[in-house]
């Protein structure tokens, strides 16, 4: 079993068994929905997210279309 | 004697409108617009009011952002697939941004859900004034235009900021006419003009700050391209009826800036001939 990492999705701590950012999202829930990722800070394009390694820490953004101004 | 037909008609400023049929259209980034007015999508009552606003302006361009989407909440994607069924055009925002680099990431972010290269960048000095942190916001449009994306800088009348703007790689401008949400107006006319002046070939669409159409009217008749506002319509009373009362507003101040407004002058002149009044010779 793999081990556990502690990560931060959008603020909130999150531990997780996923090895990247394309298997926390499915994880997660986010399934096919409409998101975007950043990971530290750094903008993780959509056809990244599979090669992108998680490590300890991590602070994960998944955004959406929202209204704006 | 005082004769108004000797007086000098004002110039038009016919030049300012590109042929295209007797259109009068904006060009942006290429892209031409019939509307001068750009809506922002956000605090309407619900979005079906939205929807119907957006329609009553008569907008080809709304200002939308990108927020944190909870797992499972499809809020996103039902926003999306309503702005997508609009179809006009959509303005990513990097509002809330602080740094060049959170604003840069947003802008990354938005292209790849929005799937355009344009976006309203703005990078946010303070929370009370919330004005544009002036160097960030040159900051993030440099490496922006280098990654291809075409930027509208939130910025304000600053000359400087604004050849640095320009010098970066943007072909508008976006000055504020107040701080966001004010209602406030054209706070700072005289800096402007100055802008406006200083600037005759370059787009500029004053944005934020303005509270009612009589504000977007007067940037039109200043010259200003056009206007963006979110507040005044989405927390009118009746926002459908306010979204076409800016819409109306912003076509007379353009028609009254293409037609040459008479110029202000301080002593009375009469309207009405002055040779024929009767009892004349009685004075």
């Amino acid at each position: 079993m793999d081990a556990v990492l502690e990560v931060v999705v959008n603020g909130e701590p999150a531990r997780t068994r996923a090895r990247t950012l394309a298997d926390l999202l499915v994880e997660l829930g986010y399934g096919d929905a409409k998101v975007a990722t950043a990971r530290n800070g750094d903008f993780v394009p959509h056809r990244k997210r599979d090669t992108v390694e998680l490590t300890g820490g991590d602070t994960i953004e998944i955004v959406s279309p929202r209204q704006g101004g | 004697m005082t004769d108004t037909m000797t007086n000098s008609k004002p110039s038009t400023k016919q030049d300012a409108v590109q042929p295209s049929g007797g259109r009068d259209v904006l060009e942006v980034y290429g892209t031409r617009l019939d509307s001068r007015l750009f809506l922002g999508t956000a605090q309407y009552p619900s979005p079906q009011v939205l929807e119907r606003a957006v329609k009553a302006a008569g907008v080809d361009v709304v200002t939308v952002s990108v927020r944190r989407e909870g797992a499972r909440d499809k809020g996103g994607q039902r926003f999306w697939e309503m702005i997508a069924g609009l179809g006009v055009r959509v303005l990513p925002n990097t509002a809330g941004c602080r740094t060049a680099r959170e604003a840069i990431t947003t802008a990354e972010m938005a292209r790849e859900l929005f799937n355009t290269d344009w976006v309203k960048v703005e990078v946010i000095a303070n929370d009370d004034t919330l004005q544009p942190d002036l160097f960030g916001l040159v900051e993030a449009t440099t490496t922006l235009v280098r990654e291809g994306f075409k930027v509208f800088p939130y910025t304000t009348e600053d000359l400087g900021a604004a050849e640095r703007l320009l010098a970066a790689g943007c072909e508008l401008l976006m000055p504020w006419g107040a701080p966001i949400g004010t209602g406030r107006g054209l706070a700072n006319p005289y800096a402007l003009r100055t802008l406006r002046n200083y600037f005759p070939g370059v787009p500029l669409v004053v944005d934020a700050g303005i509270g009612a159409p009589s504000h977007a009217a007067q940037a039109m008749e200043m010259g200003f391209d056009a206007v963006l506002l979110n507040t005044a319509v989405a927390k009118a009373g009746d926002p459908v009826a306010m979204a076409e009362a800016f819409g109306a507003a912003v076509r007379a101040g353009r028609t009254a800036f293409v037609a040459g407004m008479m110029e202000v002058r301080d002593m009375a002149a009469p309207s009405t001939p002055v040779a024929g009044t009767p009892f004349f010779d009685l004075k």
